[in-house]
């Protein structure tokens, strides 16, 4: 099962990283007479209203999604190691402050404050300027769970006998840290990215439905999925006749599908 | 066979069924009305509240364009065009059972007209005729002008009636605010003193309510006409009127061509916090007529529009037939004419990037609300199409409440694309729009003395035109109001969008007309038929 998550997560980022080969103008390109045409040799999955190229404007969100989920969720989870590691290693005052910040954090509709946050940032920003913004904010706010986690995983480790022996013998804090400590979090670390970076591609998808994502002409997997609004208020029936609009669907399903197959059981929500 | 005859004659000759009595009609409207005040009313919902719960001297008859006697049950005007008497019917009753009187009718005129209260009628009316004097009689008004008026009367279509008692939220309108839950919905319930009456007497409204839900998502908005939630949609976007043909039936109904217009402006107000530079861009007129010229409005109407639009040329839509200025045609794109435009006044293109003499890369972005498809789209293709002369244009959704406050009060934006929304064919009716000192003069309002040279003659225009006695004089002076906005290009018009409209068949009564509020000008006369 993981084997084929991988193979899938392997071709979609294969797919993402060629777009530029395959659709150099990233799907931007207006072709006038071609609107709302179904899939054929020249538009593999269609034209939108505009006269666009959904194959090409899939394999641009794909590289907006793929690579920017992945990032802030790296973010994420950099930021709740360090915090993690520090409220872990402190005992006392710190470990409380953190500890606080974390509940409170935890405890913020995350979401709200994104929609509130993203709303912040000036209308006049360039397009990948709001991209990058909008998967920063995704990132800094991401940052209490895995540091409520790697806060309990250093103090795990902490009390495991052979730290308390190196402590014992006098080794240096540094290098427990950096020898011992680190390579003991690193799965943790990992589990936490696998389990961030699919919820990451979520919200940015949430935020396209809602106008709030990627602004155009910029295409992301978010706001591919906004087109998709008109046709399912058609009913079902338009759905099935328009099947290849649901190429962005799909893709993010299989993404996050993978994604939370990679991630270790215990870490999975 | 005379059983058939005689059957036919009953069907033929059978007197139409009566109006049913009773029910609330629902629809939605985009955004939730800004004001329950109808003398500061301007957006949209807020004028349908306006109309649906208050009363005005004269309504301008939406599908005739002439002027129907409403709480006045008469008027004459004097020859020199200086004074208008008003005679009020002697029955009408505000909402809650008041007589309407002359004083409320003066006190009315004088609220709307004073200065502090910013209301857009009142401005335009004050910019026209002067000093305004209303004289209350009994059942008699005289509202003397300092400058004589041409088509007085029309101006009150605009003046809503309030009770001297300063309640703004009692009217003679049809219907009268029952509940309103913000941001949600808000119910109207009958006015129970309302005046009108039907052919056999009977008093009006038939509906008991009216329901107007706050619903910006218009695939939603159609949804739940399609499942009978709602009973009718004012301006059906061409997307669901082609959807709603497809399906058959007779539901969706297309008016032709409507008085309205979908433009793009720059602001240019002194007082917009954006730098100086753009602001420069902006007051240049070659600049803003490159951009016209590289827009391509046939795609516009073709591709967004799906045909069911017209490129525009001015502003007037050929659909005012008696006052459009013929002689201007909607430009041709052409880049090459745009970019000539552009290098004269010192720009350079090079690399796909337009400068300015200052070699500042052309980017700006467009304003609009958010949730309308063809705004949206209409946004993506200027931006591809004002690419091809090296400008940058970032587009910006925003929602309605957020659109406006940018654009009346902290003028916090570089362009904005919307639609121009007239009721009234006679040029007076837009006179808020084109006076330099209107608060709705959206390019740059409020202004203390015009700005430009042919923004004073456009002032002198138009109120030369609605001082006229003779239709022709108007007609030459609005004329040329349209050539110089074509010209000077302030609106960048875009399209004539046709009037479209969704009408279950359980309403009755539709008699729908091209302009605002389409199928609720007649709402007294609505009514559903189980």
């Amino acid at each position: 099962m993981k084997f084929a998550a991988a193979i899938v997560l392997l071709l979609l980022s294969l797919a993402a990283l060629t777009g530029p080969w395959i659709a150099p103008d990233g799907g931007q390109m207006q072709f006038r007479d071609h609107i709302n045409e179904p899939p054929s040799p020249q538009f593999p999955l269609g034209t939108d209203p505009l006269g666009r190229d959904r194959f090409a404007r899939l394999l641009s969100g794909a590289r907006i999604s793929l690579l920017l989920a992945p990032a802030a969720a790296l973010l994420a989870v950099l930021l709740g190691a360090l915090i993690g590691i520090a409220a872990g290693l402190r005992p006392g005052w710190l470990a409380h402050l953190l500890s606080a910040a974390c509940d409170l954090t935890l405890a913020l509709p995350w979401f709200f404050l994104l929609l509130t946050l993203r709303a912040l940032i000036p209308i006049d920003v360039a397009p990948a300027v709001s991209l990058l913004v909008t998967f920063a904010l995704l990132g800094l706010l991401g940052w209490a769970g895995p540091a409520r986690v790697v806060q309990a995983g250093v103090q795990d480790t902490l009390r495991s006998p052979r730290i308390l022996a190196l402590r014992a013998r006098g080794a240096a804090p540094l290098r427990v840290l950096t020898r011992h400590l680190l390579p003991e979090l690193a799965p943790l670390l990992a589990g936490q990215f696998l389990a961030l970076a699919p919820v990451f591609l979520l919200a940015e998808a949430n935020l396209g439905l809602l106008g709030l994502g990627v602004s155009e002409p910029m295409a992301s997997w978010g706001n591919l999925l906004k087109e998709l609004e008109s046709v399912a208020v058609a009913g079902p029936a338009a759905l099935v006749q328009s099947w290849w609009m649901l190429a962005p669907l799909a893709c993010l399903l299989l993404s996050t599908g993978s994604l939370f197959i990679l991630a270790p059981r215990e870490i999975t929500p | 066979m005379s059983h058939l005859v005689g059957l036919l004659a009953i069907l033929l000759f059978a007197p139409p069924p009566a109006p049913q009595r009773g029910g609330e009609l629902r629809l939605a409207v985009q955004a939730e009305p800004r004001s329950a005040d109808p003398h500061i009313a301007a957006d949209e919902p807020s004028e349908l509240l306006a109309y649906l719960t208050h009363g005005v001297l004269v309504r301008i008859n939406r599908l005739t364009q002439q002027s129907d006697a409403e709480l006045a049950q008469s008027w004459k005007s004097s020859p020199d065009g200086k004074s208008i008497v008003f005679s009020l019917r002697p029955t009408v009753k505000f909402s809650d059972g008041a007589a309407v009187t002359s004083a409320d009718v003066c006190y009315s005129l004088a609220r709307i007209l004073e200065p502090k209260l910013d209301a857009p009628n009142g401005d335009s009316l004050r910019g026209v005729a002067g000093a305004v004097r209303c004289a209350p009689e009994k059942n008699r008004v005289t509202i003397i002008f300092e400058k004589p008026l041409a088509s007085a009367e029309r101006w009150f279509d605009g003046i809503a009636i309030l009770p001297a008692s300063g309640k703004e939220k009692i009217g003679a309108g049809p219907f009268q605010i029952r509940e309103w839950q913000p941001g949600a919905f808000i119910t109207l319930e009958r006015n129970p003193h309302y005046w009108q009456r039907d052919a056999a007497g009977a008093a009006l409204p038939y509906l008991d309510g009216v329901r107007l839900d706050v619903q910006r998502n218009r695939d939603l908005e159609l949804m739940r006409f399609e499942k009978g939630e709602f009973h009718l949609i004012n301006n059906l976007d061409p997307d669901s009127y082609d959807r709603l043909r497809a399906k058959g039936g007779n539901s969706a109904i297309s008016l032709g061509a409507s008085l309205d217009t979908e433009q793009m402006w720059f602001n240019q107000s002194p007082a917009a916090p954006i730098p100086d530079s753009k602001k420069g861009w902006f007051r240049t007129t070659s600049f803003r007529q490159a951009v016209s010229l590289a827009i391509r409005r046939e795609d516009l109407a073709r591709v967004v529009y799906r045909g069911h639009a017209t490129p525009a040329a001015g502003p007037v839509s050929p659909a005012n037939r008696l006052w459009v200025n013929t002689s201007l045609k909607a430009p041709t794109a052409n880049p090459q004419q745009a970019l000539a435009l552009l290098r004269r006044e010192g720009f350079t293109f090079s690399a796909g990037v337009l400068k300015d003499p200052q070699g500042r890369p052309i980017e700006f972005s467009i304003i609009t609300n958010a949730g309308n498809k063809s705004r949206e789209r209409m946004a993506a293709m200027i931006q591809q199409d004002l690419a091809a002369i090296g400008i940058q244009l970032r587009f910006a959704p925003l929602d309605f409440p957020s659109l406006i406050e940018r654009i009346t009060r902290t003028f916090d934006y570089d362009a904005c694309l919307l639609s121009g929304v007239f009721s009234d064919l006679d040029p007076n009716g837009a006179m808020n729009v084109w006076l330099s000192s209107a608060a709705t003069h959206q390019w740059n309002p409020n202004q203390k003395s015009p700005a430009t040279p042919w923004e004073a003659e456009i002032d002198k225009l138009m109120q030369s035109q609605a001082l006229a006695m003779d239709p022709a004089v108007r007609k030459r002076a609005f004329d040329r109001v349209q050539a110089i906005v074509a010209e000077q290009a302030p609106f960048i018009y875009l399209i004539y969008r046709n009037s479209m409209v969704a009408v279950s068949p359980r309403l009755r009564g539709v008699q729908p007309a091209p302009v605002r509020p389409q199928v609720l000008w007649n709402v007294p006369r609505l009514y559903l038929q189980n």
